[in-house]
């Protein structure tokens, strides 16, 4: 499987998720942010970091570059695409996932590492999962609290769009279990198609015990997976024609 | 024909969470000046346009402001036009 990741000028977790690739055998693709095709990839990562310098609002300026229009078309086309942190901002942004992030609650940067519950395991990230399964996941955001307005969040919960929450460490989204504001502790989310899927927590910091967990593993075993079951579930090739 | 300058007001919509409002509010509190009821943080820009008429400018400015300069899920924004003279 391939693996592209885009790297935006002041992105900062680009090899990491390129990492991931390796770990699991994969081979990781570098797309840059003025390359205007994915160079045939299978899933596409918007990394974390702070593209273009969080100038006027995160993800403002990386929305107009020349690849997340590239990114919008294969997502338009049914491909799988994972925003995290600044990735999941950028998306935002672009209207490919509901919602905005804005300043934490707080008002201070946060560092630590969270247990967020998997809401729902129909997506292509957390298909390999179990649905309330709790993952202990890193999270290093400034501006990570997700909001949106009322219509907006009861659509998300009417189509079970809303697939990370934050909680505490008996999977209950308790207010002290939320580290930055996010209405009703929202981690991550999905589109209606479901393809498109972002969070503020980096699966890609924990994938190998070094790390401290590997947890995040499982959104891209996942998403391998996913792929895989497409794949067998598409009719052979004809050789005719 | 003059130039044209954009002043262009972004604020943090009603009921969209404005953490920096609140902080500064409190911090105005704290400060004795208890006649203040709410304060919102927002940004101000200003972009400056060459040999512009008011009517084409406006909408030009607002298409701006929707694309680029507001995110309409979180903020508001205000326009006003002012003749620039060299």
């Amino acid at each position: 499987m391939r693996w592209g990741v885009v790297v935006f000028p002041g992105s900062l977790d680009d090899r990491d998720a390129q990492r991931v690739a390796r770990v699991l055998g994969d081979e990781a693709v570098a797309l840059w942010h003025k390359d205007r095709d994915l160079g045939g990839v299978d899933c596409v990562i918007l990394p974390g970091g702070f593209s273009y310098g969080d100038y006027l609002r995160c993800g403002a300026i990386a929305k107009f570059s020349p690849i997340v229009a590239a990114v919008a078309r294969h997502a338009a086309e049914g491909g799988l695409v994972l925003g995290i942190c600044n990735g999941f901002q950028i998306l935002c942004e672009a209207g490919l996932l509901p919602g905005a992030l804005v300043r934490n609650r707080s008002l201070s940067y946060v560092c630590d590492t969270v247990t967020v519950r998997v809401e729902t395991t129909d997506t292509p990230f957390t298909g390999s999962c179990r649905e309330g399964e709790l993952l202990a996941l890193p999270i290093k955001h400034g501006e990570g609290c997700w909001v949106a307005d009322p219509d907006t969040v009861s659509t998300l919960e009417r189509e079970r769009r809303i697939i990370f929450r934050y909680v505490d460490a008996s999977g209950q989204a308790a207010p002290e279990a939320n580290p930055n504001g996010s209405l009703g502790n929202v981690a991550g989310v999905c589109s209606a198609d479901r393809n498109v899927v972002g969070l503020m927590p980096h699966p890609e910091h924990a994938i190998e015990r070094m790390m401290g967990g590997e947890d995040g593993l499982k959104l891209f075993r996942s998403a391998r997976a996913w792929l895989a079951r497409g794949a067998s579930a598409a009719p052979a090739v004809s050789s005719s024609g | 024909m003059p130039g044209l300058l954009a002043r262009v007001y972004v604020t943090p919509k009603r009921g969209i969470l404005d953490p920096q409002g609140k902080a500064v509010e409190h911090s105005l509190h704290a400060l004795g000046f208890r006649e203040v009821q709410e304060v919102k943080v927002g940004k101000y820009v200003e972009v400056r346009l060459r040999e512009a008429a008011r009517e084409v400018a406006g909408p030009r400015v607002r298409e701006m402001c929707e694309r680029l300069l507001a995110n309409g899920v979180i903020e508001d924004f205000r326009v006003e036009l002012e003749e620039e003279r060299g």
